[in-house]
């Protein structure tokens, strides 16, 4: 095996000689297609950047045709967003009213955020300041495979798993609730949360633990008065990018959270998001009609509020970049 | 340090490269064996059919293993079946896409209008045969029987039942509090709208907060699993853990249980016809599945997967 990869590497070497003798020759002709290439390919980066803009822009208005003519002929948007009444199929008295479902979703964020932001940012500092290398290295692959878990299947372990455990820990009647949908949202977006904030923290300068170590402190006080504030910024980034990630998560909230269009008043009650509300309806309402055309509207309710979380976060990364 | 790193990486080239030579080898091996399938002159000539077919989920089993039993019939005609709910068939029937479309509810007016404008042509309907709906309640709950009028407050905008207890239930074992969990379904689905037609009255919306399932199957599924809930489900979907409640028109007339003879003779009080929708005048490969569908041994099919065939001339 030894002599094999020696032979190898001289046979590599002697390649490697008569490329060099033919490059020679061949140079000026190689330095023009080079030219070349390299426009040619900074175009097609080009491109590739200036198109996320393009797709961004061409889905809003995509979104924004399809629900306009209602948007602005005929939505009473008051009811729209001030009513519970969600009856869009009704044959006496259609009523488009989605407050039920903006509390759902957040109502759903609000408890999985309460629920991960610890657990994400506690992993965060975990993995960047307490363990050994070796384990760090495996915790990440670890991490990063809960995010590869595809929705569907959050979604079975919430009405297969967390429903009947839901029900018999804490007596309530039905388990496909706020709380069952909440955990997996957690679930969810804590590996986002770790991976953000972790590169955050890594991002404060080592003098700062050092000159931190040197008067005295200990590993929780260095912690707790020198990173945190240090790295606050990137570690609220991290937050809202795992709230961008909640309000937008469609199957598993459709599976777990029981689907109902309801206020709740307690974690056990079933409700039902906005997201959820698009995935189940869509596919049966005639295109073009104002069941359809409404359930774009709440595309672009969900579309601004995604655009206010994801630009808050963007301003604060922005915000760490200049310190 | 260096060694390993090229031996992992050897490593997971080669296995990549194995991974795709089998994907490549297998998918040769089907493009053969797909020819001689398709030079092979079936009773049509050339190539298999494929006949769509979309929608109802209520019907979904049926249209399944009529699918499935028509291969060993007709091997040059395969039917391709998908669910998602009697308004997603009748959708996909205006927009051209299916060949037939299930529907346990009858076309509206303005669907109708809708797909001549689209396609020139009358669609044509089939009853096929009946789904008697069914009740479901938790198999550990004590009540048997109750009434339309019973079901209609319960599921009604400004319905008064909300408790078991007003339905007489003490207790139920294993469930917790009184409150009556509702299962209901997606609101533009062919059962909803049948049980809001004949259970909460034409004019009448559902009362909020029912849990809202997307299929006839997630419906008893959540009852077998929630002790308070109660449910509206075809018959064909009854499993070993949930119960079956017999159904009388007026409380204190007797119950009666969702079943063939009683669908045919009318006694039971919510069941309701199932239809195939052609776009005009079918083909001659979707009639001769139909004709076959009506046949003693397509009827028989209806009969083995729970739903209620077409009484017999």
């Amino acid at each position: 095996m030894g002599d094999g990869a020696i032979d190898l590497a001289a046979a590599a070497a002697e390649r490697r000689q008569r490329a060099s003798v033919v490059a020679r020759g061949a140079a000026s002709r190689r330095r023009r297609w080079e030219l070349v290439g390299e426009s040619a390919l900074e175009w097609l980066i080009r491109l590739c950047g200036v198109s996320a803009i393009v797709f961004v822009f061409g889905i809003f208005f995509f979104v924004l045709r399809e629900g306009a003519g209602f948007l602005f002929h005929g939505l009473n948007l008051r009811q729209f967003l001030f009513s519970t009444e969600w009856y869009p199929t009704s044959q006496s008295n259609v009523r488009y009213g989605v407050l039920a479902l903006i509390v759902g979703t957040f109502s759903v964020t609000t408890l999985a955020m309460l629920i991960a932001v610890p657990f994400g940012l506690g992993a965060a500092v975990f993995v960047s300041e307490f363990c050994s290398r070796r384990m760090r290295e495996g915790l990440k692959i670890v991490i990063e495979l809960l995010a590869a878990i595809p929705s569907v299947v959050w979604g079975f372990i919430g009405l297969g798993v967390l429903n009947p455990l839901i029900q018999k820990v804490f007596r309530v009647p039905v388990g496909l609730n706020v709380l069952n949908g909440a955990l997996l949202l957690a679930l969810m977006s804590v590996p986002i949360m770790v991976s953000i904030g972790e590169d955050a923290l890594k991002a404060v300068p080592d003098s700062y633990r050092e000159a931190a170590l040197a008067l005295g402190a200990t590993r929780w006080q260095i912690v707790y008065r020198v990173l945190l504030p240090a790295a606050k910024n990137g570690l609220l980034a991290a937050v809202l990018l795992g709230v961008g990630r909640a309000v937008g998560e469609t199957m598993a909230v459709l599976m777990a959270t029981g689907h109902a269009v309801n206020i709740p008043h307690s974690p056990f009650d079933p409700v039902r998001t906005l997201t959820a509300t698009i995935a189940a309806e869509l596919g049966e309402a005639a295109a073009g009609s104002q069941h359809y055309q409404v359930l774009f509207i709440i595309g672009i309710l969900l579309f601004s509020i995604t655009f206010v979380v994801n630009f808050t976060a963007d301003l604060v990364v922005k915000g760490i970049r200049k310190r | 340090m260096t060694k390993p790193t090229t031996f992992v990486c050897f490593v997971t080239l080669t296995a990549c490269a194995a991974l795709g030579f089998v994907g490549c080898k297998k998918k040769e091996s089907e493009g053969a064996s797909a020819e001689p399938g398709a030079a092979a002159p079936g009773p049509a000539g050339g190539k298999k059919k494929a006949i769509q077919n979309i929608g109802s989920d209520t019907m979904i089993n049926l249209a399944q293993a009529w699918a499935e039993d028509y291969g060993k019939v007709d091997s040059a005609t395969s039917i391709e079946v998908s669910g998602g709910g009697s308004g997603i068939g009748i959708a996909a029937l205006i927009n051209g896409t299916a060949d037939i479309a299930n529907s346990s509810r009858t076309m509206e007016p303005k669907e109708i209008e809708a797909a001549k404008k689209a396609t020139g042509k009358e669609p044509k309907e089939l009853l096929i045969g009946y789904d008697a709906l069914s009740i479901y309640v938790h198999k550990s709950n004590p009540l048997n029987e109750i009434s339309l009028e019973e079901l209609g407050e319960i599921y009604r905008e400004g319905g008064k039942i909300d408790k078991w207890s007003q339905l007489g239930v003490k207790a139920i074992p294993g469930g917790e509090g009184e409150k009556i969990v509702r299962a209901s379904r997606q609101n533009n689905s062919g059962t909803y709208h049948y049980f809001r037609e004949a259970v909460l009255g034409k004019k009448a919306d559902y009362k909020a907060g029912s849990l809202d399932m997307n299929g006839s199957k997630d419906v008893v599924d959540l009852v077998s699993k929630t002790p308070n809930a109660i449910g509206y489900s075809g018959l064909g979907y009854a499993t070993p853990s949930v119960k079956i409640l017999k159904v009388s028109r007026k409380k204190g007339e007797p119950g009666v249980m969702p079943a063939i003879a009683t669908t045919l003779d009318k006694t039971y009080p919510i069941a309701r016809p199932m239809f195939m929708y052609t776009p005009g005048e079918p083909s001659a490969d979707v009639k001769k599945y139909l004709d076959w569908i009506l046949s003693d041994v397509g009827q028989m099919i209806v009969e083995k997967s729970g739903y209620v065939p077409l009484p017999k001339k």
